[in-house]
């Protein structure tokens, strides 16, 4: 049992968000997972750094071929700077990185362009990626407040285990098999949305709402089932906690000790989960944008890979993981802010 | 052992088994029945069933049947390999860590966590960047994905057990530290290990099928269920069974695994009466965090 006070908690809204007894720690709290946080991006950036820039064969090799003369490969590896020594690059692109400029393309200096900053090129992709998401997470959150609920409630009995035994079979879908599977049913059988989300450069998503329906399904059937889940969990244990039994002992109304102990204390844990499964849109778009062709930031990082253009992997991999870092970070700080009671712990 | 097998008793441990069952049987024996050769030209491009092919053709005129019955070795074969690397990997991190204490354990559990901090296909994606792509790749991969939640979970038993008294004893007689981990802790975290197998076996086939979609493990014409959805998405107004038929079987195998993985971990003490959000490994798994040993009372 987690829970072991017996008096009522006072509802979570009536406390003031910060009170003065536990300003301090809170802070300091805050402070520390920020450091952490910065700290796990700093090693992060390193990581992706070392792991796209220290390749025997720079992207000069890869354009130009294995064969290529010697001299003119080298040519092109000063116009990237893979000439200058690996440390000297790694704080060059860092600095760079974190003003928002992430440097040339270095596929295109190889193929001989003069300039072809990144930050243009991924910017539209992006905001692709973002909408995406961010549609996606519209619909999940309710949705998977609802059957959580519901399961929770009817722990054990007949709705739970529908919901249960779905979430399993939903969870277990890959992307690509969800996707896939939709659109034989919206394409080929139904004729009712195009197959692909294909966009005309410079084009917003949302201008042709039709391509973004069947991506959004394939995000949320594989996301709302572990947040369904989640949430089932969090309901079942709320419902044991000594505090609800003790509403129930006074004879509160059985609606009234749902809508008033069990939701709002089950609801405070969810923002986490919700955080974890924004956190998995932004790996999960990768092989969702391939499926579909939809011009986002997974596709780019996809195609970035298979043409060996390293500086531009290095860009969307650290992108795609800051996001990641910050929205754990993010999460937490909610969270310590919904649940008093966590406050004293830190 | 009668025990061990609760889980065949459940409902859903049952249904599991017989779907995994009937995969298993097509991937394994399907060669054998297999009416043509998996790379072997037999009609037109996208033909429809119909005319000795009972799927239909695919992209390049291959018989669909046939490259089912041919795709079924590699997604099971590449899936069980990544993750009995992956186990290798993080159960020797995990107890290495666990058991050293001081400096050692602190490096290896803060590149576990490094690991973490990325998105799973995100980091894959990086190695591939920097070694290029093929089958090894692909298994050493997806094991190095694996390995951090593994480890993660050995490390929290190893550190639990080590302080008994049995392990100070074994200590006290002289034993050597690796047969101490071996003999005395390496036992002890395998019941969490069985209840993390079927899961993290699962969470392996998405991997593994995810980067054949991607195009960045097997290439064609390799016979297999991942890369025909992928290359035959161009005909799939032609003959929608070039892509259906084997989508249908990789979403029955790993539907099939995690039934069976759950209702296995469920057996194993984690009964469905005592749940708590970070104890439920099916939904932690898939996101990395493999934390199943059961929590005590906070203190």
């Amino acid at each position: 049992m987690s829970v072991t006070e017996t008096a009522l908690p006072e509802p979570l809204s009536a406390q003031p968000a910060l009170r003065p007894r536990t300003a301090h720690p809170l802070l300091r709290f805050v402070l520390r997972r920020v450091a952490t946080g910065l700290l796990t991006l700093a090693v992060a950036s390193f990581v992706v750094f070392l792991g796209t820039a220290v390749v025997p064969g720079s992207p000069a090799t890869a354009v130009l071929g294995r064969l290529a003369n010697k001299q003119v490969v080298a040519q092109v590896d000063r116009r990237i700077g893979y000439d200058k020594p690996l440390p000297e690059r790694y704080v060059t692109w860092l600095f760079g990185a974190l003003h928002g400029d992430f440097g040339n393309s270095a596929v295109a200096l190889a193929q001989g362009a003069t300039s072809a900053p990144i930050w243009p090129i991924i910017r539209d992709p992006l905001l692709n990626t973002t909408t995406l998401a961010v549609i996606t997470v519209i619909f999940l959150i309710p949705l998977s407040l609802l059957l959580g609920v519901i399961a929770g409630l009817t722990h054990g009995r007949l709705p739970d285990h529908v919901i249960s035994v779905l979430t399993l079979v939903f969870m277990a879908l890959p992307e690509f098999v969800v996707g896939a599977l939709l659109v034989v049913i919206f394409f080929v059988v139904l004729n009712l949305l195009p197959p692909v989300s294909l966009l005309s450069p410079g084009a917003k998503p949302w201008s042709d709402p039709q391509i973004l329906v069947m991506p959004v399904l394939t995000l949320l059937a594989v996301s709302v089932a572990w947040t369904v889940r989640l949430v089932r969990v969090g309901t079942i244990e709320t419902i044991r906690t000594d505090y609800v039994q003790m509403a129930r002992l006074q004879g509160l109304p059985e609606r009234k000790v749902v809508r008033r102990y069990v939701l709002r204390n089950a609801l405070a844990p969810s923002v986490q989960i919700f955080a974890l499964s924004i956190q998995y849109l932004f790996g999960g778009v990768i092989v969702t944008e391939t499926v579909f062709d939809y011009p986002g930031l997974g596709n780019q990082l996809l195609q970035a890979v298979t043409s060996h253009d390293d500086t531009q992997v290095q860009a969307i991999a650290f992108i795609l993981a800051g996001v990641y870092i910050a929205i754990n970070i993010i999460a937490d700080l909610i969270v310590l802010v919904l649940v008093p009671k966590l406050r004293t712990q830190t | 052992m009668r025990h061990r097998l609760r889980f065949a008793r459940t409902r859903r441990g049952q249904f599991g088994l017989v779907i995994v069952a009937i995969v298993l049987a097509i991937a394994l024996l399907g060669p054998f029945v297999s009416p043509h050769g998996p790379s072997q030209l037999t009609g037109a491009p996208g033909a429809p069933p119909g005319g000795g092919h009972l799927l239909g053709t695919d992209y390049l005129g291959h018989d669909v049947l046939s490259r089912v019955l041919w795709g079924g070795r590699s997604v099971i074969s590449l899936a069980l390999s990544a993750t009995a690397l992956g186990f290798a990997l993080g159960t020797t991190i995990g107890l290495i860590a666990g058991y050293s204490r001081g400096i050692v354990d602190s490096l290896l559990m803060r590149s576990v966590d490094v690991i973490l901090a990325f998105p799973p296909l995100l980091f894959f994606l990086i190695i591939v960047t920097s070694v290029g792509y093929s089958e090894g790749v692909l298994i050493c991969g997806v094991a190095v994905v694996q390995a951090p939640g593994i480890a993660r979970i050995v490390y929290s038993a190893t550190r639990e057990v080590s302080v008994a008294a049995y392990v100070e004893a074994a200590v006290a007689r002289g034993e050597t530290t690796a047969a101490i981990l071996r003999r005395e802790l390496l036992p002890n975290t395998l019941p969490t290990l069985i209840a993390n197998l079927g899961l993290t076996l699962t969470y392996s086939v998405l991997l593994t099928a995810a980067v054949n979609f991607l195009g960045l493990g097997l290439q064609p014409p390799a016979a297999n269920w991942a890369l025909m959805i992928s290359e035959n998405r161009t005909i799939l107004s032609l003959n929608p069974w070039a892509v259906v038929v084997p989508a249908t079987l990789i979403a029955a195998l790993t539907i099939g695994v995690n039934l069976v993985g759950d209702a296995i971990s469920i057996s194993l003490g984690r009964s469905e009466t005592t749940v708590d959000a970070r104890v439920d490994p099916a939904a932690a798994i898939m996101q990395g965090n493999l934390i199943a040993t059961p929590q005590g009372p906070e203190t």
